[in-house]
């Protein structure tokens, strides 16, 4: 029995809880959806059937998850974390034996309704885990070197095993959130320090690797970075993508070529439009303005975030809902840099808009998670 | 502080998008536009050539072709095996196609069959709904509706090869539309430029694969240039006839402004043939025979021009004042030079010889005597002053210069004296002299008139006439050019000249001429002693060549000629009969009235005519069914 459970007298109990969900954040959830819904109609040329609806039918499925999530008590999930981390580790493993092979990578399981990145669930479970653990911990030894090394070996397991599937960009994302919330939960900054400079090493000798017999890159993944670096060097090759997608993006100007009119988009020279580069063609087809809309509901999303997390005094939840804010911002800010140039194109949907279930479903769930430590919090 | 951080990267990420989106929003949108935006071309018509009267040589025809689409045809193979129902395919054509729509985009159109006929097509063009996918094609195709007759004036078109993108400094763009074609030889290739014309442009957006979305707009090209020869059809029908299979040539030239009004080589091929794409084996039998179709011997090739060169000796030696025209030359059958038998083609002598009876009777003897006089110097400027020894710039493949030997030429290509028997031989045409038909009958022209005339073949480009040229005076004297003439026309009007026989009895179409003859082989000591073989016991291609030059009418000359049949023996006997028929065709416009022959000559012209004229319309039959 945690001091949640003792102070909680008025958490409210049954289907009134609905009205205590942390509605500006659900709404703003829906707006953002219903913007991926529209582009999704544009992208495929006015066919709705195409990618619009079902992804309605998913976004629709995931608000459901949502509430159900938001309806179980936090500590529920907060005793559920290792349990979910040991699933999304499992299913990571699995993945190597029995998943499916999708662009040069083994990614996917099939689990015949649908098919499940486990790698994505790995972005809740293991904040679920890391706020637990910090929860658990006394506050004064969270900076201690032992108490360091075990977050430090939650992370680096399931990071470990994204990398060798191989999926650089996850990998990176697990390891950025991972120290997020560390830092988030008070673990000293020399600490980060150190490590962002062991990685700046790692970087050299990365590269100093590239054309000898311990290569420690695959050879598509040093040409990302060279292109990401140069995109002119290959215009037609490597480079292709992020040349098409920075005329695609510039193009669009302040107010944007109009619902399906962007030409870029339309003519497919826009690889992977309806996925990762979705936010390309909005940027295309509604300028700059319907980007920095789509900015700022996603900062709004954030902000409700951060703000239920300040009014909670559970550490748990706190940590938690800050450690979903940081994963969602993680996915839309390296989409977005990497549309537009800014990093390497590496395979990040942009979150809610980007047509695909895995990312959908996940979110939600760490939506869920948010609400429900929104809805069980001591007032 | 995590928060802070996520601000700031945010207001970076819209900072970025600002300036993408509004600073470089212009040069984005550029290229986005060059991305979408393709440029086609349209090929323009090439321009036709017609011949003096306005016959068309080198047209363009629809040419039908039907293509497929593999994403409209859905199972191409059934479609194809539809298809072969009314329009013939072969098995082989049938897997080609399965094979070509297998490995290029859904989208691209695969040509079935080309140079489908017009019934084919329509029989498509019915039978659509159940051939989805299929599309009757029309495109441009050359056509050269006087078949053989212009092949070596005219040439042909073929579709661009490696060769000609270097031929062309700047290629065109053009010149990459798939099956486009250029000309190759003759007027074709040579007005290429000109029968180009200049592509349109058809701007069409495409998508990232080069499908074709929509056309955006469109703008017109400019057709080529139409062509204007100074040949008549007729005429080079006629001659073409006349000379039936003999590997020969004639030019007949306007000597008022230098016209060519027949230019032929014999035989010829069908230009059709090479459009469409000749066969292997059509090509090996062309390229085997030893009559050479393929060459444009009328100006390509350069011959001795033998006893034909003799009125250039003779004109230099008068020119030098050397001689007077009455002056006589004993001629008793051969002559000593520099310890060196030199022969005359009549083993007895002429006896005394003057300019008259040496031409005429074409006494080597007399013309001996004066190149010896004269020497090589001013035989050789006569010569050149005549249009011998280089080549005129008309419209035609590898025109050949000739050669007119002198010191200077052997001292360089030799590396040898100039000895007097090279004079003695080049004085009757043998030897080092060479010279092509054209040249040939250039000379003539300019003995008929005194004028520097030089041959034209193009008479307008678009309706704009070309320069003709009268010439200019040779500033040679009168006088001896009416001695030559005279002679000449004693050639063939005296009863002891050359080429007697082959006289124009019409007293106003009467014509003066030199026969030649010119060996293709050295006439050893030992063949001499065993006594002379004749021309007919040799095998074809040891034979003399047979020549003859010739203008009439005399009294005012219109037309000047000039026959060369390859191995045919001797001049008088084989080129002048083609001369004299050649001549009065050109002179009457047409079959010439049979008085205008000896009268023991004329059942034989008249079976002659009626063949020829049995024979042309047949060949014309064959060409109007086939075209």
């Amino acid at each position: 029995m945690s001091y949640l459970e003792y102070t909680v007298k008025t958490v409210p109990a049954g289907p009134r809880k609905l009205l205590f969900l942390n509605w500006p954040l659900a709404v703003t959830l829906i707006a953002v959806a219903g913007i991926g819904a529209v582009m999704l109609y544009s992208v495929a040329g006015g066919d709705f059937s195409r990618w619009a609806e079902p992804q309605l039918v998913r976004f629709t499925a995931g608000f459901g998850l949502m509430l159900i999530v938001a309806m179980v008590p936090i500590w529920f999930w907060r005793n559920m974390s290792v349990l979910a981390y040991t699933i999304s580790l499992a299913l990571l493993v699995a993945v190597e034996f029995v998943g499916v092979t999708g662009m040069g990578a083994q990614r996917w399981i099939d689990l015949g309704v649908m098919r499940l990145q486990p790698s994505e669930l790995m972005k809740i479970t293991l904040v679920m885990l890391l706020a637990a653990y910090y929860d658990w911990l006394p506050v004064a030894k969270a900076s201690r070197p032992l108490w360091v090394l075990v977050p430090v070996l939650i992370v680096l397991l399931p990071t470990a095993l994204v990398l060798i599937q191989p999926d650089l960009g996850t990998a990176l994302l697990l390891l950025i959130a991972g120290g997020l919330v560390m830092f988030i939960a008070g673990v000293h900054w020399a600490y980060f320090a150190g490590v962002l400079a062991a990685g700046a090493a790692l970087v050299a000798t990365v590269f100093q690797s590239r054309g000898t017999d311990w290569q420690l890159l695959k050879d598509y993944q040093f040409r990302r970075i060279d292109t990401f670096l140069d995109p002119a060097t290959d215009p037609l090759g490597a480079g292709y993508h992020i040349t098409q997608s920075k005329i695609a993006l510039g193009s669009g100007g302040w107010t944007g070529r109009g619902l399906m009119q962007g030409t870029q988009t339309r003519l497919n020279f826009l690889p992977e439009k309806h996925t990762d580069f979705i936010f390309t063609t909005l940027a295309e087809e509604l300028g700059f303005v319907g980007g920095v809309t789509l900015l700022f509901l996603y900062a709004l999303i954030l902000a409700f975030c951060v703000i239920s997390a300040l009014q909670h005094r559970d550490r748990f939840a706190q940590i938690l809902v800050f450690g979903v804010a940081v994963t969602f911002f993680l996915f839309f800010a390296v989409n977005m840099s990497m549309v537009m140039g800014l990093a390497p194109v590496v395979g990040v949907p942009l979150p809610l808009v980007s047509y695909g279930g895995s990312a959908m479903l996940v979110l939600m769930l760490g939506f869920g998670l948010v609400q429900s430590a929104h809805v069980h919090r001591p007032r | 502080m995590v928060a802070g951080l996520q601000a700031g990267f945010m207001s970076l990420l819209a900072l970025r998008l600002r300036h993408m989106q509004v600073e470089q929003a212009d040069a984005f949108r550029l290229l986005a536009e060059e991305n979408r935006i393709n440029i086609r071309l349209i090929p323009p018509r090439r321009g036709r050539i017609f011949d003096r009267q306005g016959r068309l040589i080198a047209g363009n025809e629809p040419s039908y072709r039907i293509t497929v689409v593999r994403e409209d045809a859905g199972d191409v193979a059934e479609v194809l095996a539809r298809l072969a129902h009314i329009v013939p395919l072969t098995q082989d054509d049938i897997d080609r196609v399965l094979a070509e729509t297998a490995r290029s985009a859904p989208f691209l159109p695969v040509t079935v069959a080309d140079r489908v006929s017009w019934e084919d097509i329509s029989r498509v063009a019915v039978n659509a709904p159940a051939l989805p996918g299929i599309t009757p094609e029309v495109g441009q195709s050359r056509v050269y509706p006087m078949g053989h007759d212009f092949a070596h004036v005219v040439g042909y078109v073929g579709p661009v090869s490696e060769r000609d993108l270097e031929r062309y400094a700047d290629p065109a763009p053009i010149l990459r539309i798939p099956r486009f074609q250029v000309g190759k030889v003759g007027v074709e290739a040579r007005y290429e430029e000109h029968l180009r014309g200049r592509a349109g442009t058809r701007r069409v957006e495409v998508n990232a694969v080069g499908r074709v979305m929509r056309e955006l707009d469109r703008q017109e090209g400019e057709p080529g240039a139409d062509i204007q020869l100074t040949v008549d059809h007729r005429l080079q029908n006629y001659v073409r006839a006349r000379l039936g299979q003999e590997s020969a040539s004639v030019v007949v030239m306007d000597v008022a402004n230098g016209d060519l009004l027949s230019i032929v080589s014999a035989p010829s091929y069908d230009p059709n043939k090479f459009v469409r794409g000749i066969s292997v084996d059509d090509y090996a039998v062309l390229r085997d025979n030893e009559r050479r179709p393929l060459a444009s011997k009328t100006v390509q090739d350069a011959y001795p021009p033998g006893s034909t060169f003799k009125m250039v000796t003779a004109l230099a030696a008068l020119e030098a004042d050397v001689i007077t025209p009455d002056e006589t030359v004993w001629c008793p059958g051969h002559m000593e030079v520099g310890g060196r038998r030199f022969h005359c083609w009549k083993r007895v002598g002429h006896g005394h010889m003057d300019l008259e009876s040496g031409l005429r009777e074409s006494c080597d003897v007399y013309f001996y005597d004066l190149a010896l006089k004269v020497g090589i110097d001013n035989i050789a400027a006569m010569a050149r002053r005549l249009g011998l020894g280089h080549a005129f710039d008309i419209p035609m493949s590898a025109v050949a210069d000739g050669l007119i030997p002198d010191r200077e030429w052997k001292a360089r290509t030799r590396n040898a004296e100039w000895r007097i028997g090279d004079t003695v031989n080049a004085s009757i045409g043998q030897g080092y002299v060479l010279s092509s038909p054209l040249q040939l009958a250039v000379m003539t022209a300019r003995l008929a008139t005194g004028r520097d005339l030089a041959p034209r073949l193009v008479k307008s480009v678009n309706g704009v006439e070309t320069a003709p040229r009268t010439g200019a005076p040779l500033g040679l004297n009168e006088n001896h050019l009416r001695r030559i003439r005279q002679a000449m026309f004693t050639a063939t009007n005296n009863r002891r000249g050359t080429a007697y026989s082959s006289r124009i009895v019409a007293e106003a179409m009467a014509m003066a001429g030199k026969t030649g003859t010119s060996q293709v082989r050295n006439i050893t000591a030992a063949e001499r002693r065993a006594g002379v073989i004749r021309n007919e016991d040799l095998p074809w291609n040891r034979r003399d060549h047979a020549l003859f030059v010739n203008f009439a009418p005399f009294e005012a000359p219109r037309i000047a000629v000039s026959v060369v049949v390859e191995h045919g023996g001797g001049g008088s006997a084989a080129a002048a009969p083609i001369a004299r028929d050649v001549t009065l065709q050109a002179l009457y416009g047409g079959d010439p009235p049979l008085e205008a022959y000896p009268s023991a000559d004329r059942s034989r012209i008249r079976a002659q005519q009626e063949r020829l004229r049995r024979e042309r319309e047949a060949a014309e039959d064959e060409d109007r069914s086939r075209a």
